[in-house]
Protein backbone atom coordinates (compact mmCIF):
# COMPACT_ATOMS: atom_id res chain seq x y z
CA UNK A 1 0.00 0.00 0.00
CA UNK A 2 1.18 3.87 -0.41
CA UNK A 3 1.35 6.04 1.81
CA UNK A 4 -1.60 8.07 1.06
CA UNK A 5 -3.84 4.97 1.35
CA UNK A 6 -1.96 4.32 4.65
CA UNK A 7 -2.88 7.73 5.68
CA UNK A 8 -6.09 7.53 5.02
CA UNK A 9 -6.78 3.62 7.05
CA UNK A 10 -4.31 4.55 9.64
CA UNK A 11 -5.00 8.64 10.32
CA UNK A 12 -7.82 8.31 12.76
CA UNK A 13 -6.63 5.26 14.81
CA UNK A 14 -2.88 7.14 15.02
CA UNK A 15 -4.57 10.57 16.44
CA UNK A 16 -6.67 8.40 18.89
CA UNK A 17 -3.95 6.57 20.26
CA UNK A 18 -1.84 9.75 20.89
CA UNK A 19 -4.48 11.32 21.93
CA UNK A 20 -4.72 9.21 25.20
CA UNK A 21 -0.83 9.59 25.30
CA UNK A 22 -0.48 13.06 25.10
CA UNK A 23 -3.83 14.18 26.73
CA UNK A 24 -4.28 16.78 23.78
CA UNK A 25 -5.84 16.56 20.54
CA UNK A 26 -3.96 19.33 18.46
CA UNK A 27 -0.66 17.59 19.65
CA UNK A 28 -1.48 14.52 18.89
CA UNK A 29 -2.49 15.52 15.13
CA UNK A 30 1.22 17.39 14.72
CA UNK A 31 2.88 14.50 16.13
CA UNK A 32 0.90 12.07 13.77
CA UNK A 33 1.60 14.42 10.87
CA UNK A 34 5.36 14.81 11.76
CA UNK A 35 5.28 10.79 11.82
CA UNK A 36 3.54 10.55 8.22
CA UNK A 37 6.09 12.91 6.90
CA UNK A 38 8.82 11.01 8.72
CA UNK A 39 7.42 8.25 6.57
CA UNK A 40 7.56 9.28 3.14
CA UNK A 41 11.53 10.14 3.89
CA UNK A 42 12.25 7.18 5.05
CA UNK A 43 10.26 4.24 3.94
CA UNK A 44 11.76 2.12 0.99
CA UNK A 45 9.16 -0.53 1.64
CA UNK A 46 6.10 -0.59 3.79
CA UNK A 47 6.60 -1.55 7.22
CA UNK A 48 5.13 -5.19 8.03
CA UNK A 49 2.68 -3.07 10.73
CA UNK A 50 2.58 1.10 9.62
CA UNK A 51 0.22 1.40 12.29
CA UNK A 52 2.20 0.50 15.24
CA UNK A 53 5.33 2.48 13.30
CA UNK A 54 3.21 5.86 12.67
CA UNK A 55 2.49 5.86 16.59
CA UNK A 56 6.16 4.89 18.06
CA UNK A 57 7.53 7.04 15.49
CA UNK A 58 5.18 9.82 16.52
CA UNK A 59 5.11 9.49 20.69
CA UNK A 60 9.41 9.70 19.78
CA UNK A 61 8.57 13.16 17.91
CA UNK A 62 6.29 14.41 20.70
CA UNK A 63 9.10 13.46 23.40
CA UNK A 64 11.56 15.26 21.49
CA UNK A 65 9.43 18.12 20.63
CA UNK A 66 8.23 18.68 24.49
CA UNK A 67 11.53 17.94 25.71
CA UNK A 68 12.70 21.37 23.66
CA UNK A 69 9.52 23.21 25.20
CA UNK A 70 10.12 24.44 29.27
CA UNK A 71 6.36 24.76 30.39
CA UNK A 72 5.35 23.43 33.33
CA UNK A 73 2.27 21.74 31.39
CA UNK A 74 5.29 20.56 28.90
CA UNK A 75 7.12 18.60 31.52
CA UNK A 76 4.03 17.30 33.21
CA UNK A 77 2.89 15.91 29.95
CA UNK A 78 6.36 14.74 29.14
CA UNK A 79 6.27 12.59 32.46
CA UNK A 80 2.80 10.81 31.30
CA UNK A 81 4.67 10.27 27.96
CA UNK A 82 8.09 8.52 29.27
CA UNK A 83 5.78 6.28 31.41
CA UNK A 84 3.15 4.94 28.75
CA UNK A 85 3.93 1.27 28.02
CA UNK A 86 5.96 0.58 25.03
CA UNK A 87 4.37 -0.38 21.79
CA UNK A 88 0.48 0.78 21.81
CA UNK A 89 0.30 -2.57 19.38
CA UNK A 90 -2.69 -4.51 21.49
CA UNK A 91 -6.07 -4.25 19.78
CA UNK A 92 -8.08 -3.96 22.43
CA UNK A 93 -6.64 -0.52 24.39
CA UNK A 94 -6.44 1.14 20.55
CA UNK A 95 -9.80 0.13 19.75
CA UNK A 96 -10.70 1.62 23.07
CA UNK A 97 -8.52 4.66 21.96
CA UNK A 98 -10.55 4.97 18.65
CA UNK A 99 -14.06 4.97 20.45
CA UNK A 100 -13.17 7.19 23.18
CA UNK A 101 -12.53 9.48 19.95
CA UNK A 102 -16.03 9.24 18.66
CA UNK A 103 -17.88 10.07 21.40
CA UNK A 104 -15.37 13.23 21.98
CA UNK A 105 -16.05 14.41 18.67
CA UNK A 106 -20.10 13.67 18.69
CA UNK A 107 -20.16 15.12 22.29
CA UNK A 108 -23.16 17.15 22.50
CA UNK A 109 -21.86 19.82 23.63
CA UNK A 110 -20.47 20.71 20.06
CA UNK A 111 -22.50 21.87 17.43
CA UNK A 112 -23.69 19.53 15.04
CA UNK A 113 -21.89 20.94 12.14
CA UNK A 114 -18.71 20.83 14.20
CA UNK A 115 -19.40 17.29 15.04
CA UNK A 116 -19.13 16.18 11.60
CA UNK A 117 -16.27 18.49 10.75
CA UNK A 118 -14.69 16.58 13.44
CA UNK A 119 -15.56 13.65 13.09
CA UNK A 120 -14.29 13.12 9.13
CA UNK A 121 -10.91 15.03 10.11
CA UNK A 122 -9.95 13.15 13.38
CA UNK A 123 -11.22 9.50 12.80
CA UNK A 124 -11.77 9.72 8.67
CA UNK A 125 -8.27 10.96 8.12
CA UNK A 126 -10.05 13.62 5.51
CA UNK A 127 -8.28 16.98 4.60
CA UNK A 128 -10.52 20.02 5.80
CA UNK A 129 -10.52 21.00 1.25
CA UNK A 130 -12.49 17.49 1.33
CA UNK A 131 -14.56 17.83 3.94
CA UNK A 132 -15.41 21.50 2.65
CA UNK A 133 -16.11 20.36 -1.03
CA UNK A 134 -18.72 17.86 0.43
CA UNK A 135 -20.39 19.99 2.58
CA UNK A 136 -20.56 22.95 0.37
CA UNK A 137 -19.07 25.34 2.87
CA UNK A 138 -15.81 27.61 2.18
CA UNK A 139 -12.53 25.74 3.27
CA UNK A 140 -12.30 28.57 5.97
CA UNK A 141 -15.56 27.98 7.69
CA UNK A 142 -14.55 24.10 8.22
CA UNK A 143 -11.27 24.97 9.30
CA UNK A 144 -12.81 27.26 11.63
CA UNK A 145 -15.21 25.14 12.96
CA UNK A 146 -12.39 22.46 13.75
CA UNK A 147 -10.29 24.80 15.20
CA UNK A 148 -13.44 26.49 17.59
CA UNK A 149 -14.57 22.58 18.33
CA UNK A 150 -11.13 21.63 19.40
CA UNK A 151 -10.58 24.35 21.69
CA UNK A 152 -13.85 23.72 23.35
CA UNK A 153 -13.19 19.99 23.56
CA UNK A 154 -9.68 21.64 25.30
CA UNK A 155 -11.09 24.57 27.36
CA UNK A 156 -14.58 23.09 28.44
CA UNK A 157 -13.16 20.20 29.45
CA UNK A 158 -14.65 17.92 27.14
CA UNK A 159 -13.36 14.39 28.80
CA UNK A 160 -12.10 11.84 26.70
CA UNK A 161 -14.24 9.16 27.34
CA UNK A 162 -16.68 6.59 26.64
CA UNK A 163 -19.45 7.70 28.35
CA UNK A 164 -21.00 5.27 31.12
CA UNK A 165 -24.23 3.50 30.73
CA UNK A 166 -27.04 6.18 32.22
CA UNK A 167 -25.25 8.57 29.60
CA UNK A 168 -24.96 6.23 26.27
CA UNK A 169 -28.12 5.98 24.77
CA UNK A 170 -28.45 10.10 24.41
CA UNK A 171 -24.81 10.40 23.40
CA UNK A 172 -24.24 7.19 21.39
CA UNK A 173 -27.49 8.42 19.59
CA UNK A 174 -25.52 11.68 18.31
CA UNK A 175 -22.36 9.33 17.00
CA UNK A 176 -25.18 7.36 14.76
CA UNK A 177 -26.95 10.61 13.91
CA UNK A 178 -23.23 12.24 12.58
CA UNK A 179 -22.07 8.74 10.59
CA UNK A 180 -25.89 8.80 9.05
CA UNK A 181 -25.27 12.32 7.92
CA UNK A 182 -21.93 11.76 6.36
CA UNK A 183 -23.24 8.79 4.34
CA UNK A 184 -26.52 10.57 3.44
CA UNK A 185 -24.67 13.68 1.96
CA UNK A 186 -22.70 11.15 -0.14
CA UNK A 187 -25.66 9.32 -0.89
CA UNK A 188 -28.09 12.61 -2.51
CA UNK A 189 -25.00 15.24 -2.45
CA UNK A 190 -26.93 19.25 -1.36
CA UNK A 191 -25.58 20.37 -4.92
CA UNK A 192 -23.98 19.42 -7.93
CA UNK A 193 -23.59 15.46 -8.67
CA UNK A 194 -25.52 12.68 -7.56
CA UNK A 195 -23.14 11.03 -5.77
CA UNK A 196 -19.97 11.24 -3.65
CA UNK A 197 -18.58 7.85 -3.02
CA UNK A 198 -16.15 8.67 -0.76
CA UNK A 199 -18.11 9.78 2.07
CA UNK A 200 -20.45 6.84 1.55
CA UNK A 201 -17.10 4.64 1.75
CA UNK A 202 -15.97 7.35 5.06
CA UNK A 203 -19.25 7.13 6.45
CA UNK A 204 -19.47 2.90 5.86
CA UNK A 205 -15.92 2.06 7.33
CA UNK A 206 -16.51 4.27 10.42
CA UNK A 207 -19.76 2.48 11.09
CA UNK A 208 -18.14 -0.41 10.21
CA UNK A 209 -15.13 0.38 12.99
CA UNK A 210 -18.50 1.56 15.95
CA UNK A 211 -20.28 -2.00 15.70
CA UNK A 212 -17.03 -3.92 15.62
CA UNK A 213 -16.77 -1.56 18.94
CA UNK A 214 -20.05 -2.08 19.84
CA UNK A 215 -21.31 -5.25 19.10
CA UNK A 216 -24.01 -5.48 21.91
CA UNK A 217 -25.81 -2.23 20.66
CA UNK A 218 -28.68 -3.11 18.12
CA UNK A 219 -29.01 0.28 16.63
CA UNK A 220 -25.55 0.40 15.77
CA UNK A 221 -25.77 -2.98 13.77
CA UNK A 222 -29.06 -1.55 12.49
CA UNK A 223 -27.50 1.45 11.33
CA UNK A 224 -24.33 -0.75 9.18
CA UNK A 225 -26.76 -3.01 7.88
CA UNK A 226 -28.86 0.62 6.59
CA UNK A 227 -25.64 1.68 5.02
CA UNK A 228 -24.96 -1.28 3.76
CA UNK A 229 -28.09 -2.29 1.89
CA UNK A 230 -28.22 1.26 0.17
CA UNK A 231 -25.03 1.52 -0.85
CA UNK A 232 -25.48 -2.19 -2.30
CA UNK A 233 -27.96 -0.71 -4.92
CA UNK A 234 -25.35 2.78 -5.85
CA UNK A 235 -24.31 1.10 -8.93
CA UNK A 236 -27.77 0.89 -10.25
CA UNK A 237 -29.09 4.56 -8.99
CA UNK A 238 -27.90 6.29 -12.10
CA UNK A 239 -28.27 5.47 -15.56
CA UNK A 240 -26.05 5.46 -18.36
CA UNK A 241 -25.94 8.62 -19.07
CA UNK A 242 -25.80 10.43 -15.54
CA UNK A 243 -29.45 10.04 -14.82
CA UNK A 244 -31.15 9.21 -11.58
CA UNK A 245 -32.96 6.16 -11.98
CA UNK A 246 -35.13 5.47 -8.90
CA UNK A 247 -35.71 2.18 -7.24
CA UNK A 248 -38.61 0.40 -9.07
CA UNK A 249 -36.60 0.92 -12.36
CA UNK A 250 -33.19 0.08 -11.78
CA UNK A 251 -31.17 -3.53 -12.89
CA UNK A 252 -31.25 -5.44 -9.81
CA UNK A 253 -28.37 -7.52 -11.37
CA UNK A 254 -26.38 -4.39 -10.79
CA UNK A 255 -26.97 -3.91 -7.50
CA UNK A 256 -23.81 -5.84 -4.95
CA UNK A 257 -25.12 -9.41 -3.60
CA UNK A 258 -22.42 -9.81 -1.64
CA UNK A 259 -23.05 -6.65 0.45
CA UNK A 260 -26.92 -7.19 -0.11
CA UNK A 261 -26.03 -10.65 1.71
CA UNK A 262 -23.98 -9.02 4.87
CA UNK A 263 -26.49 -6.34 5.41
CA UNK A 264 -29.55 -9.14 5.72
CA UNK A 265 -27.72 -11.06 7.83
CA UNK A 266 -26.74 -7.94 10.24
CA UNK A 267 -30.64 -6.99 10.06
CA UNK A 268 -31.17 -10.47 11.36
CA UNK A 269 -28.93 -10.27 14.04
CA UNK A 270 -30.07 -6.85 15.76
CA UNK A 271 -33.67 -7.97 14.85
CA UNK A 272 -32.98 -10.62 17.33
CA UNK A 273 -31.69 -8.82 20.28
CA UNK A 274 -35.44 -8.19 20.65
CA UNK A 275 -34.83 -3.82 20.91
CA UNK A 276 -36.06 -2.24 17.66
CA UNK A 277 -35.12 1.39 16.93
CA UNK A 278 -35.28 3.76 14.25
CA UNK A 279 -32.49 2.81 12.69
CA UNK A 280 -33.10 -1.37 12.61
CA UNK A 281 -36.33 -0.71 10.98
CA UNK A 282 -35.43 1.42 8.47
CA UNK A 283 -32.16 -1.35 7.99
CA UNK A 284 -35.41 -4.25 7.58
CA UNK A 285 -37.31 -1.81 4.94
CA UNK A 286 -33.92 -2.00 2.70
CA UNK A 287 -33.52 -5.89 3.50
CA UNK A 288 -37.32 -6.33 1.87
CA UNK A 289 -36.61 -3.72 -0.91
CA UNK A 290 -33.32 -5.56 -1.71
CA UNK A 291 -35.17 -9.43 -1.05
CA UNK A 292 -35.77 -11.32 -4.01
CA UNK A 293 -37.38 -10.16 -7.69
CA UNK A 294 -39.77 -7.40 -6.58
CA UNK A 295 -40.48 -5.46 -3.35
CA UNK A 296 -43.32 -6.73 -0.65
CA UNK A 297 -44.87 -3.20 -0.22
CA UNK A 298 -47.64 -4.51 2.26
CA UNK A 299 -44.20 -5.48 4.56
CA UNK A 300 -42.66 -2.18 3.89
CA UNK A 301 -45.73 -1.06 4.90
CA UNK A 302 -46.02 -2.76 8.27
CA UNK A 303 -42.53 -1.64 8.81
CA UNK A 304 -43.08 2.07 8.38
CA UNK A 305 -46.15 1.93 10.62
CA UNK A 306 -43.41 0.74 13.05
CA UNK A 307 -40.62 2.96 12.63
CA UNK A 308 -43.71 5.69 12.76
CA UNK A 309 -44.25 4.61 16.55
CA UNK A 310 -41.03 4.48 17.25
CA UNK A 311 -39.61 8.16 15.84
CA UNK A 312 -42.89 9.62 14.32
CA UNK A 313 -41.86 12.84 11.83
CA UNK A 314 -42.99 14.27 9.10
CA UNK A 315 -40.03 12.38 6.88
CA UNK A 316 -41.51 9.48 7.89
CA UNK A 317 -45.07 10.08 7.04
CA UNK A 318 -43.99 10.94 3.55
CA UNK A 319 -41.85 8.35 2.82
CA UNK A 320 -44.86 5.66 4.47
CA UNK A 321 -47.18 7.27 1.87
CA UNK A 322 -45.14 5.82 -0.47
CA UNK A 323 -46.10 2.51 0.75
CA UNK A 324 -49.31 3.41 1.15
CA UNK A 325 -49.87 4.57 -2.23
CA UNK A 326 -48.84 0.89 -3.53
CA UNK A 327 -50.58 -1.28 -1.32
CA UNK A 328 -53.97 1.12 -0.81
CA UNK A 329 -53.28 3.51 -3.79
CA UNK A 330 -52.29 6.95 -4.53
CA UNK A 331 -55.82 8.39 -3.58
CA UNK A 332 -55.09 7.30 0.24
CA UNK A 333 -51.25 8.40 0.14
CA UNK A 334 -51.90 11.85 -0.87
CA UNK A 335 -54.71 12.15 1.51
CA UNK A 336 -52.05 11.24 4.22
CA UNK A 337 -49.33 13.79 3.23
CA UNK A 338 -51.83 16.79 2.26
CA UNK A 339 -51.18 18.09 5.82
CA UNK A 340 -47.46 17.61 5.92
CA UNK A 341 -45.79 20.23 7.12
CA UNK A 342 -41.53 20.19 5.37
CA UNK A 343 -40.65 23.74 4.52
CA UNK A 344 -37.91 23.03 1.67
CA UNK A 345 -38.02 19.62 1.50
CA UNK A 346 -38.59 18.38 -2.51
CA UNK A 347 -39.18 15.49 -1.90
CA UNK A 348 -42.42 16.09 -0.63
CA UNK A 349 -43.97 17.97 -3.73
CA UNK A 350 -42.02 15.25 -5.40
CA UNK A 351 -44.14 12.59 -3.64
CA UNK A 352 -47.28 14.92 -4.42
CA UNK A 353 -46.50 15.61 -8.00
CA UNK A 354 -46.14 11.60 -8.64
CA UNK A 355 -49.38 10.60 -7.04
CA UNK A 356 -51.69 13.42 -8.40
CA UNK A 357 -50.42 11.95 -12.25
CA UNK A 358 -51.21 8.17 -11.36
CA UNK A 359 -54.88 10.15 -10.31
CA UNK A 360 -54.66 12.05 -13.55
CA UNK A 361 -54.81 15.36 -11.99
CA UNK A 362 -52.17 16.43 -14.62
CA UNK A 363 -52.51 20.14 -13.89
CA UNK A 364 -52.17 20.06 -10.74
CA UNK A 365 -49.22 17.16 -10.92
CA UNK A 366 -47.24 19.60 -13.43
CA UNK A 367 -47.58 22.94 -10.36
CA UNK A 368 -46.66 20.00 -7.91
CA UNK A 369 -43.35 19.05 -10.05
CA UNK A 370 -42.27 23.00 -10.94
CA UNK A 371 -42.59 23.28 -6.77
CA UNK A 372 -40.12 20.25 -6.80
CA UNK A 373 -37.68 21.60 -9.39
CA UNK A 374 -37.39 25.08 -7.90
CA UNK A 375 -36.67 23.23 -4.23
CA UNK A 376 -34.16 20.11 -5.64
CA UNK A 377 -30.41 21.30 -4.69
CA UNK A 378 -28.78 18.86 -6.74
CA UNK A 379 -28.39 18.47 -10.88
CA UNK A 380 -29.37 14.88 -11.32
CA UNK A 381 -32.17 15.14 -8.99
CA UNK A 382 -33.77 18.88 -10.35
CA UNK A 383 -33.13 16.84 -14.42
CA UNK A 384 -35.11 13.60 -13.05
CA UNK A 385 -37.85 15.72 -11.86
CA UNK A 386 -38.07 17.48 -15.14
CA UNK A 387 -38.18 14.36 -17.47
CA UNK A 388 -40.95 13.72 -15.45
CA UNK A 389 -42.89 17.12 -15.84
CA UNK A 390 -41.55 16.90 -19.23
CA UNK A 391 -43.93 13.79 -20.22
CA UNK A 392 -46.92 15.24 -18.97
CA UNK A 393 -47.15 18.49 -20.21
CA UNK B 1 -10.13 19.22 38.52
CA UNK B 2 -11.82 22.13 37.06
CA UNK B 3 -13.94 24.70 37.99
CA UNK B 4 -17.35 25.96 36.04
CA UNK B 5 -19.73 28.15 36.54
CA UNK B 6 -23.43 27.14 36.78
CA UNK B 7 -25.57 30.19 35.33
CA UNK B 8 -29.14 30.29 35.97
CA UNK B 9 -30.68 32.09 32.72
CA UNK B 10 -33.89 33.98 33.99
CA UNK B 11 -36.61 35.06 32.00
CA UNK B 12 -37.69 37.98 33.55
CA UNK B 13 -40.55 39.13 31.05
CA UNK B 14 -42.70 36.15 32.30
CA UNK B 15 -44.46 37.27 35.70
CA UNK B 16 -43.36 36.87 39.33
CA UNK B 17 -44.33 33.04 40.41
CA UNK B 18 -46.61 33.18 43.48
CA UNK B 19 -44.92 32.71 46.73
CA UNK B 20 -45.87 28.77 47.38
CA UNK B 21 -44.01 27.79 44.25
CA UNK B 22 -40.99 30.37 44.78
CA UNK B 23 -40.54 28.26 48.17
CA UNK B 24 -40.91 24.95 46.69
CA UNK B 25 -38.11 25.70 43.91
CA UNK B 26 -35.90 26.95 46.56
CA UNK B 27 -36.43 23.68 48.48
CA UNK B 28 -35.46 21.87 45.22
CA UNK B 29 -32.43 23.91 44.79
CA UNK B 30 -31.03 23.91 48.03
CA UNK B 31 -31.62 19.97 47.99
CA UNK B 32 -29.20 19.98 44.71
CA UNK B 33 -26.76 22.53 46.65
CA UNK B 34 -26.30 20.07 49.69
CA UNK B 35 -26.31 17.38 47.06
CA UNK B 36 -22.68 19.07 45.98
CA UNK B 37 -21.65 19.46 49.35
CA UNK B 38 -21.86 15.92 50.05
CA UNK B 39 -20.08 15.27 46.68
CA UNK B 40 -17.18 17.51 47.42
CA UNK B 41 -18.24 19.41 43.99
CA UNK B 42 -19.59 22.49 45.81
CA UNK B 43 -17.64 25.91 45.60
CA UNK B 44 -20.43 28.21 46.15
CA UNK B 45 -23.77 29.53 45.65
CA UNK B 46 -25.69 32.75 45.10
CA UNK B 47 -29.16 34.33 44.07
CA UNK B 48 -29.23 37.41 42.74
CA UNK B 49 -32.22 40.10 42.89
CA UNK B 50 -33.80 40.80 39.52
CA UNK B 51 -31.64 43.08 37.13
CA UNK B 52 -34.16 46.04 37.64
CA UNK B 53 -32.04 46.35 40.86
CA UNK B 54 -28.32 46.28 38.85
CA UNK B 55 -25.93 49.37 38.73
CA UNK B 56 -23.45 49.66 36.04
CA UNK B 57 -20.19 51.23 36.77
CA UNK B 58 -18.53 51.87 33.24
CA UNK B 59 -15.33 53.70 32.53
CA UNK B 60 -14.76 56.51 30.37
CA UNK B 61 -12.06 58.36 29.53
CA UNK B 62 -9.91 57.88 32.73
CA UNK B 63 -13.18 58.15 35.17
CA UNK B 64 -16.26 56.76 35.52
CA UNK B 65 -19.93 56.71 34.65
CA UNK B 66 -22.67 55.42 36.77
CA UNK B 67 -26.31 53.84 34.90
CA UNK B 68 -29.04 52.55 36.01
CA UNK B 69 -29.70 48.96 34.84
CA UNK B 70 -27.66 45.23 33.68
CA UNK B 71 -25.03 45.54 32.03
CA UNK B 72 -26.93 44.15 28.90
CA UNK B 73 -30.95 44.82 27.79
CA UNK B 74 -31.95 41.24 27.01
CA UNK B 75 -34.59 39.05 27.99
CA UNK B 76 -32.75 36.21 30.15
CA UNK B 77 -30.64 37.98 33.12
CA UNK B 78 -28.51 35.69 35.23
CA UNK B 79 -30.97 34.80 38.42
CA UNK B 80 -28.29 33.35 40.31
CA UNK B 81 -25.37 30.73 40.04
CA UNK B 82 -22.89 27.87 41.46
CA UNK B 83 -19.74 27.81 40.80
CA UNK B 84 -18.50 24.04 41.46
CA UNK B 85 -15.52 21.90 41.05
CA UNK B 86 -15.67 18.35 39.26
CA UNK B 87 -13.18 16.59 36.99
CA UNK B 88 -14.60 17.51 33.44
CA UNK B 89 -17.80 18.98 31.57
CA UNK B 90 -19.65 15.66 31.90
CA UNK B 91 -19.64 15.59 35.42
CA UNK B 92 -20.78 19.44 34.65
CA UNK B 93 -23.48 18.90 32.68
CA UNK B 94 -24.64 16.29 35.14
CA UNK B 95 -25.06 18.97 37.77
CA UNK B 96 -26.27 21.42 35.72
CA UNK B 97 -29.33 18.84 34.66
CA UNK B 98 -30.06 18.85 38.18
CA UNK B 99 -29.77 22.49 38.56
CA UNK B 100 -32.21 22.69 35.06
CA UNK B 101 -34.83 20.52 36.87
CA UNK B 102 -34.84 22.36 40.36
CA UNK B 103 -35.22 25.73 39.22
CA UNK B 104 -37.30 25.62 36.19
CA UNK B 105 -35.09 27.60 34.47
CA UNK B 106 -32.06 26.98 31.37
CA UNK B 107 -28.39 26.88 33.11
CA UNK B 108 -25.29 28.08 31.48
CA UNK B 109 -22.21 26.11 32.06
CA UNK B 110 -19.51 27.88 31.63
CA UNK B 111 -15.27 26.74 32.57
CA UNK B 112 -13.42 28.85 34.71
CA UNK B 113 -10.17 30.12 32.81
CA UNK B 114 -7.52 28.14 33.74
CA UNK B 115 -4.26 29.59 32.55
CA UNK B 116 -2.14 25.71 32.77
CA UNK B 117 -4.09 25.35 29.66
CA UNK B 118 -3.28 28.27 27.16
CA UNK B 119 -0.17 27.24 25.23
Amino acid sequence: MDVDGIYRAEYGRCVATLTRLLGDISLAEEAVQDAFATAVEKWEKTPPNPGAWIVTTARNRAIDRLRRESTREARHAQALLLHAPDEPREVGPVRDDQLRMIFTCCHPALSPPARAALTLRLLGGLEVGEIARAYLVPETTVSQRIVRAKKKIRDAGIPYRVPGEGELPERLDSVLTVLYLVFNEGYTSTSGELLRTDLCLEAIRLARALAELMPGEPEVTGLLALLLLTEARRPARVGPSGELVVLAEQDRSLWNRELIAEGHELVRRCLRLGRPGPYQVQAAINAVHTDGEATDWTQVLALYDQLWRLAPSPVVALNRAVAVAEVHGPAEALAGIEDLDLPGYHHLPATRANLLSRLGRTAEAVAAYDEAIALATNDTERAFLAAKRAVLS
Amino acid sequence: MRQYLLAVQLDESERDAPEDEVRAMLARTGKVTDEMKAAGSWVFVGGLEHSDASTVVRPAGGTTTITDGPFAETKEQLGGFWVIQVEDLDQALAWARKCALACGQPIEVRPFGDPSLRR
